[in-house]
């Protein structure tokens, strides 16, 4: 860790989850072992193969005004309100945009999304449908493209260091952390609003990944269906929401005094090139994706006491990935990390989940407290890692790492490793 | 459709400029001008017209659209097109 590189720092956190309206209470939810998972109350939901999902606790309409909501996707109104706690929990004022705090060309955002504006694809074209093309709204395109909610963010706070929105579906924001990373190290920004968001909980989502037999059926006990590592596990559950870090070089934080939560300290990559919803049984991918984290980070497997792991709860994904975990670290130091699967209570937001589980990461490791996997009530056989079940696990008070793992449809890998910061 | 009073109309198109814009509909008065006084966008602009179809059963070509550039110009042509006597 004595490499001659910009340390990058976390200074803010926002989320809006299905745990909760911002970060604290989805982090005691968190801690609590508490399921976002409820049932769906649409009308002619009993047609549906699924009908559950992990759906926000709080919804933006109780915080955004509704004239202002009429020209945002839900996953942009969500990155918004999550960029709004974030930049003030680290310490800047709303409409602050240069004067002695951030100058708007070291500003940088990278919010990604998976899916994008479904739900405005799919309204507006009910609306063209039913009323003609005058009808449809002209912010139609904006609300649906999956960069909106970057673009709507560096508008917010007058980021002019440049925008992104990376798309690699369910590692989207985790690579969003990555690219905000090496933003700030190349010396592009000194300081990024860096997330992701996804909000598409929509009939159309349930039947098509209900066709691929990729989410949970178990439609009698929603809060129980997320259930990473658990022998009766039978899919993932669709979550929404939004999650923000406030990414920062150590020198720009240190010099305006800022509280530092965590370091960022680097982020590994891999393509699976195998199957473009499959990953690869042999775990390859994975494996090189969290050792060039390692690498990446300046750290070694044996500084790494927990993962914070991908982990949707389907039959294949969890197993494969503690093996590639164990293939990455060696079978000496996976032995000695804790692996928890936050899916479990939070569902899985696809595109925001990457972001949503660094920040997880984040408050693990300066709490020292690790968050349980719930639903474990028949440990799989084949799980032969330490995975926290019932209560939180306490991480020892040393200068600890962790990795958070996230792996997309098209074989995207990404691992993110975090520090405490000391 | 009866014709709308000035005043009916300027009430309408304060709601709708309330709901979309989510400017207080007291503040649309005729002499206002969208861009310059209410600061409306010219997207907000076609919602705002579309709405305003709608509620007076009036044609807004995007021709004319961009001629409407006060409140008062908007309740002139709705007027204009509906026959409508001062109130």
């Amino acid at each position: 860790m004595s490499r001659n590189q910009t340390t990058v720092v976390v200074t803010g956190l926002g989320a809006t989850t299905p745990l909760g309206g911002d970060v604290p209470s989805t982090w005691s939810a968190l801690l609590a072992g508490r399921s976002g998972v409820r049932p769906l109350d649409w009308e002619g939901v009993e047609e549906l193969p699924v009908r559950f999902a992990a759906q926000l606790a709080v919804e933006p309409t109780e915080v955004m005004p509704k004239h202002r909501l009429r020209r945002l996707d839900r996953n942009e109104a969500i990155a918004l309100i999550a960029a709004h706690e974030a930049w003030q929990h680290a310490g800047y004022a709303f409409g602050d945009r240069a004067g002695g705090t951030v100058d708007g060309d070291r500003l940088g955002v990278v919010i990604s999304s998976g899916i994008g504006g479904l739900h405005t694809a799919l309204n507006s074209y009910d609306v063209y449908r039913e009323k003609g093309w005058q009808r449809v709204s002209p912010f139609t395109v904006p609300m649906l493209m999956p960069n909106g909610a970057s673009g709507l963010v560096g508008i917010e706070f007058g980021a002019m260091a440049g925008s992104h929105a990376l798309v690699s579906a369910c590692a989207s924001s985790a690579e969003a952390i990555g690219y905000a990373v090496d933003m700030i190290r190349s010396g592009r920004a000194d300081v990024v609003i860096a997330g992701g968001t996804e909000a598409c909980i929509h009939p159309l989502q349930m039947a098509s990944f209900g066709s691929m037999r990729a989410l949970s059926t178990r439609n009698e006990e929603p809060a129980r269906a997320s259930r990473p590592y658990d022998k009766n596990r039978d899919g993932f559950v669709l979550g929404e929401g939004a999650a923000v870090l406030i990414l920062e070089s150590e020198e720009h934080a240190r010099a305006r005094g800022a509280e530092i939560h965590g370091i960022a300290s680097g982020c590994g990559y891999s393509g699976d090139a195998y199957d473009i919803v499959q990953p690869d049984p042999s775990g390859t991918g994975q494996s090189k994706a969290m050792r060039r984290a390692l690498a990446d980070a300046g750290l070694t497997a044996e500084d790494i006491v927990h993962v914070n792991a991908h982990g949707t709860s389907t039959p294949l994904g969890d197993v494969a990935e503690l093996a590639s975990i164990k293939a990455a670290l060696g079978e000496e130091a996976a032995a000695k990390l804790c692996v928890t699967a936050t899916k479990s209570m939070t569902g899985h937001l696809l595109g925001g989940a990457g972001a949503l589980e660094s920040l997880i990461t984040v408050l693990t490791l300066r709490e020292r407290l690790v968050p349980p996997t719930i639903n474990v009530d028949d440990l799989d056989d084949a799980v032969d890692l330490d995975i926290v079940r019932g209560e939180p696990r306490e991480l020892p008070d040393e200068p600890i790492a962790a990795l958070n793992n996230s792996f997309g449809f098209g074989g995207h890998n990404v691992s993110v490793a975090f520090q405490r910061a000391v | 459709m009866p014709a709308a009073t000035e005043q009916e109309i300027l009430a309408g198109l304060g709601e709708i400029v309330e709901e979309i814009v989510g400017i207080p509909a007291g503040e649309v008065t005729p002499d206002k001008n969208f861009i310059d006084d209410l600061d409306i966008d010219s997207l907000s602009m076609v919602e705002i017209a579309v709405a305003a179809q709608d509620r007076f059963g009036v044609e807004i070509p995007d021709d004319e659209l961009r001629n409407l550039k006060t409140v008062k110009d908007v309740i002139d042509y709705v007027q204009g097109l509906t026959g409508a006597t001062k109130a």
